[in-house]
């Protein structure tokens, strides 16, 4: 049985303290702080460029954390490199199948580098390959596969050591909707016996599935919590304008109707209650000036609007 | 409290890692002949070259102790089978890395010693066992004839083939891309290999040895790859005398620079491994 923790600063699964990264002149991470439970969905989310991917790699031990500090189920990444190692499961973007091998056999590669061997292997990789639906696949070479299923036997690799700790790199990349639909459904079965999943990905639709998501901005968190309680933050309603003069409009707004707005390259944003009441008297003040007033819920994307003032792309 | 079903892992924290490098190396073993292309041409193109040359240029070569050149070029084919199946063996590790694989054994818990240790001990075995492949048939064709040497042959041609290997990884470890490799290997390994004595003999360094001749021998005496070739050759034809006509030092300097140059190979592939941190990155 898994009971979630309701506050898990001590026993988080993985914590960053202050992390900062640079390459050469540029600075990847600025001071990354998360706390991410056991058990639990973790969605980073950001733009390209927004430092999840070396986030990522940190997290995975490719790269030495230059500033900061990380621990891995309880265990300092810098000081217990390949203890840490054992207990992650890592999923690359890039594909890792050796593609001239089988299923199996690149299984079997995987074990030897986790140290498995004989009947401890054998029982194994039968209950991944069960897990994933790949026994009928076992014998296939890699480069026979498609994409989906590439991914399910990435993914049978990653868990095949028993990680406590699943980290994965956009998973979601280049497969076909029913293909993610099998990944999150396999994601969602590893969260529920325990293991702690951690997923990059620049698709807010995916993030909205996680238990919890980092929003990352210019190597930053900018935000963080559950999608419900980011988008409830965002209130119920939210305006959105188009039109050629976005001055104009946000002058009559803010000064003439007494409105919060925000401008998002070529639109003008309002958040308020009671949005679609509003809709009318916008339109009716502004009347021919504007191309489209839209009202709806507020999404994610809306989060990083409001925290940003860019639009997520 | 929190209460998971997830076990305790399943494997030691750290494991050795002596699994990991066999596993490695039985992979470049089966991606080998499963690569029905590099077994014919490793082994093809070396064999046309012994023919070709050796029967073109055989009016035209006398060697020590009235060889021809089919008999003088043999060592050298030798030599080339394993230089370029050592090549192609470790070429694979730019693969591995632009395709992903080698980040997975770079973030396994048993550290980097295995990809080496797989990648140089694989790819020597198949450099190996091809060049003995060959010389079975040339003994089975009668072009040379067989010997308790043969053992000495077999151990040299086992410290040739890690040094090649090595040496490999030291040029595709850096690399991010198979061309720059190429470029390395026509500018730096082939001419390794011609400079070696395996086309031509080491020219004499005495009196009446004309400037080029100087360089040249100078060059050939300086390259570590001269001496296990000579040691070779001397095996190869027990019953001929080098020494009588030519460069050729004895057994112990010769096993001892070819033992020295695959240490020496190997430790410096080992510290650029070891050192490199941003080879590791798919970008």
């Amino acid at each position: 049985m898994i009971t979630r923790p309701a506050d898990s600063s001590n026993n988080a699964s993985i914590v960053c303290d202050d992390v900062h990264h640079r390459y050469g002149d540029r600075e990847a991470l600025r001071g990354v702080n998360l706390s991410i439970r056991p058990g639990e969905i973790f969605a980073l989310l950001g733009p390209n460029g927004s430092g999840k991917t070396t986030l990522f790699r940190l997290l995975c031990t490719l790269v030495p954390i230059q500033r900061g500090r990380i621990e891995v189920a309880g265990l300092n990444v810098a000081s217990n490199t390949l203890d840490v190692r054992g207990r992650i499961g890592i999923v690359f973007q890039s594909p890792s199948l050796d593609k001239k091998l089988t299923v199996d056999e690149n299984i079997a590669c995987q074990a030897a580098l986790y140290g498995l061997s004989g009947a401890a292997l054998t029982a194994r990789r039968d209950e991944v390959l069960r897990q994933m639906k790949l026994t009928d696949r076992r014998g296939d070479f890699c480069e026979k596969l498609s994409g989906g299923l590439k991914r399910r036997v990435e993914l049978a690799k990653g868990m095949l050591h028993q990680p406590t700790v699943m980290l994965l790199d956009e998973p979601s990349t280049g497969l076909d909707p029913s293909a993610r639909l099998d990944l999150w459904q396999s994601l969602r079965a590893m969260a529920d016996q325990g293991i702690t999943v951690v997923l990059t990905t620049h698709l807010l639709e995916e993030a909205d599935k996680a238990d919890r998501v980092a929003i990352m901005f210019e190597g930053q968190v900018i935000a963080d919590g559950t999608p419900q309680s980011l988008r409830a933050e965002m209130g119920d309603g939210l305006i959105t304008i188009e039109s050629a003069d976005l001055d104009a409009v946000e002058k009559i707004l803010h000064d003439e109707m007494g409105l919060e707005t925000q401008r998002a390259s070529n639109q003008v944003r309002i958040r308020c209650a009671g949005a679609p009441a509003w809709v009318p008297k916008i339109a009716d003040r502004l009347g021919d000036s504007v191309h489209s007033i839209s009202v709806g819920r507020p999404g994610l994307e809306d989060v990083f609007i409001a925290k940003t003032g860019y639009h997520f792309d | 409290m929190v209460s998971t079903v997830v076990g305790s892992p399943v494997i030691a924290s750290v494991p050795s890692g002596l699994g990991a490098a066999w596993m490695l190396a039985k992979r470049e073993w089966i991606r080998f002949f499963r690569q029905r292309n590099r077994v014919i041409s490793a082994v093809v193109q070396p064999l046309l070259f012994w023919l070709l040359f050796g029967t073109g240029l055989q009016g035209s070569f006398t060697g020590a102790g009235e060889q021809n050149f089919m008999e003088y070029f043999l060592p050298g084919t030798i030599a080339l089978i394993v230089l370029f199946t050592a090549i192609f063996a470790t070429i694979s590790v730019i693969e591995d890395r632009r395709e992903g694989f080698m980040q997975s054994v770079l973030v396994a818990p048993v550290g980097r010693w295995p990809v080496l240790f797989g990648k140089v001990l694989g790819g020597s075995a198949i450099a190996w066992v091809q060049a003995v492949i060959f010389l079975g048939l040339v003994y089975l064709f009668g072009a040379a004839s067989i010997s308790w040497s043969i053992f000495a042959v077999l151990a040299l041609l086992a410290v040739i083939a890690i040094a090649m290997c090595s040496l490999g990884m030291i040029v595709a470890w850096p690399m991010d891309s198979t061309q720059g490799f190429h470029a390395i290997m026509m500018l730096g390994l082939m001419p390794m290999w011609l400079l070696s004595g395996t086309f031509f003999p080491v020219p004499p360094l005495g009196e009446g040895a004309s400037v080029g001749q100087m360089i040249l021998g100078g060059i050939m005496r300086a390259n570590p790859l001269t001496y296990p070739m000579v040691e070779l050759r001397r095996l190869l034809y027990p019953s001929v005398d080098f020494a009588a006509s030519g460069f050729a030092p004895n057994a112990a300097i010769c096993w001892s620079v070819a033992i020295v140059f695959m240490l020496a190979t190997t430790a410096i592939a080992w510290s650029l491994m070891r050192g490199s941190r941003r080879a590791d990155l798919v970008t």
